[in-house]
């Protein structure tokens, strides 16, 4: 039987678990790790990334046919740096807290392997829609890993979510502080992957 | 600030890796063997200092006379991505054994973030380009001391028993967290913070 070409929803989906860029391809780290000390830093990093994201794959969708193939990955560079600076200066201006937390991870998502990377593999070989479609999913995925890790970092190393109280006052009053600490971040993120592998671990074995 | 603390700091205090997560990619990537990852160090500090001498010019002689500073993210990725190019074309033909010491690193590190990250860092800063330097060199030997020592401890790993769902990445983030909390022992050593 010839196998049916993936479905639209397909390329949404994936992208959420089964192709997640960070627990599963592994790219992307560095804002994972360092901008996730609490649940809205987190959140507010992966909304900024995937702006970016699913913004330069509907023009890089758009332009694909134009673009020799010799220069295409500094016109690709050239494009996402365009939407960075823009998602970079419209958060200085209306979200300047936000925005000084962040630093200098605003301006390096120009260099996350991810945009690029689905610039690359997804968006010069597919039409706008589905570019749209692919890059709101790992969008969402990214999004995701990044809201976990900030709200799991800011649970234990804080005792709140989003600034409100969420453990009883005991355990606020000497939070486990190792975990918003860099080496907190990589320990976390250690545990996750061993997570995700053992799901896969098992769910291998059941079949 | 001296020269002395910039490098301090940007070396142990402020390690890029450890510390401020940046250039993640590499350090997981090619610190499998202690070989692949000097290497990577050596390319990593030729590029660097390269990058913020170019950067740091190219910002205060054009883009901020002209009022072109929102230009900056657009700029500095394509000079660094040219400049990597033209680094691999000239050593290539004239330096053929810096080359082949380090050629096939040189077009990993266009998409490394540490690059990046020193030349905003040297304009955020306010650096002159002797601390920009300084700051550079500290850096790239920072990047080499992580690297090469967690790669020590990730060719221990590949033959220790350990179960099989912390097999591979899991077990390295681990180790970088150790490694990393170390490094937090140097926090405000000479009062730098």
């Amino acid at each position: 039987m010839k196998k049916d070409k993936p479905s639209r929803l397909s390329y949404l989906t994936s992208g959420i678990i089964k192709e997640n860029p960070i627990l599963i391809l592994m790219i992307g780290l560095c804002p994972t790790l360092a901008t996730t000390v609490s649940a809205r830093d987190g959140l507010g990093m992966g909304l900024a990334a995937s702006f970016v994201l699913i913004s330069s794959n509907v023009v890089i969708s758009a332009v694909r046919k134009l673009v020799p193939d010799s220069v295409r990955i500094p016109i690709f560079i050239v494009i996402i740096s365009t939407f960075v600076t823009i998602i970079d200066y419209l958060m200085q201006a209306y979200q300047p807290g936000l925005y000084r937390v962040l630093g200098v991870f605003v301006p390096l998502i120009v260099v996350n392997c991810i945009i690029l990377g689905r610039a690359e593999a997804f968006a010069s070989k597919h039409g706008i829609v589905d570019s749209f479609l692919d890059g709101l999913g790992k969008s969402i995925g990214f999004t995701l890993v990044l809201f976990i890790m900030g709200a799991l970092r800011e649970l234990f190393g804080n005792g709140t979510i989003f600034g409100q109280p969420a453990l009883p006052s005991f355990y606020r009053a000497t939070p486990m502080l190792f975990a918003l600490l860099p080496p907190g971040a990589f320990f976390l993120i250690g545990i996750l992957k061993a997570l995700v592998n053992k799901t896969a671990l098992s769910g291998g074995k059941k079949k | 600030m001296n020269p002395g603390k910039i490098f301090l700091a940007a070396f142990l205090v402020n390690n890029i890796i450890l510390m401020r997560f940046i250039g993640l990619c590499p350090f997981f990537g090619v610190s499998t063997s202690v070989n692949t990852s000097i290497g990577m160090s050596a390319a990593v500090l030729f590029v660097m200092l390269l990058a913020a001498w170019v950067s740091w010019i190219l910002y205060h002689a054009i883009l901020l006379p002209l009022g072109l500073v929102f230009l900056r993210t657009a700029v500095f990725i394509l000079v660094i991505a040219t400049l990597v190019q033209f680094v691999e074309m000239f050593l290539k033909r004239y330096v053929r054994h810096l080359y082949s010491a380090m050629g096939i690193y040189l077009p990993l590190i266009t998409t490394n973030c540490a690059i990046l990250a020193v030349t905003f860092f040297n304009i955020d800063y306010k650096f002159n380009i002797l601390q920009g330097t300084v700051f550079a060199l500290g850096t790239a030997l920072g990047f080499a001391l992580a690297i090469i020592l967690f790669s020590a401890i990730r060719e221990r790993l590949e033959d220790a028993p350990i179960s099989p769902a912390f097999k591979g990445y899991p077990i390295a983030f681990i180790g970088a967290a150790l490694v990393s909390l170390a490094f937090m022992g140097f926090t405000a050593l000479f009062g730098i913070s």
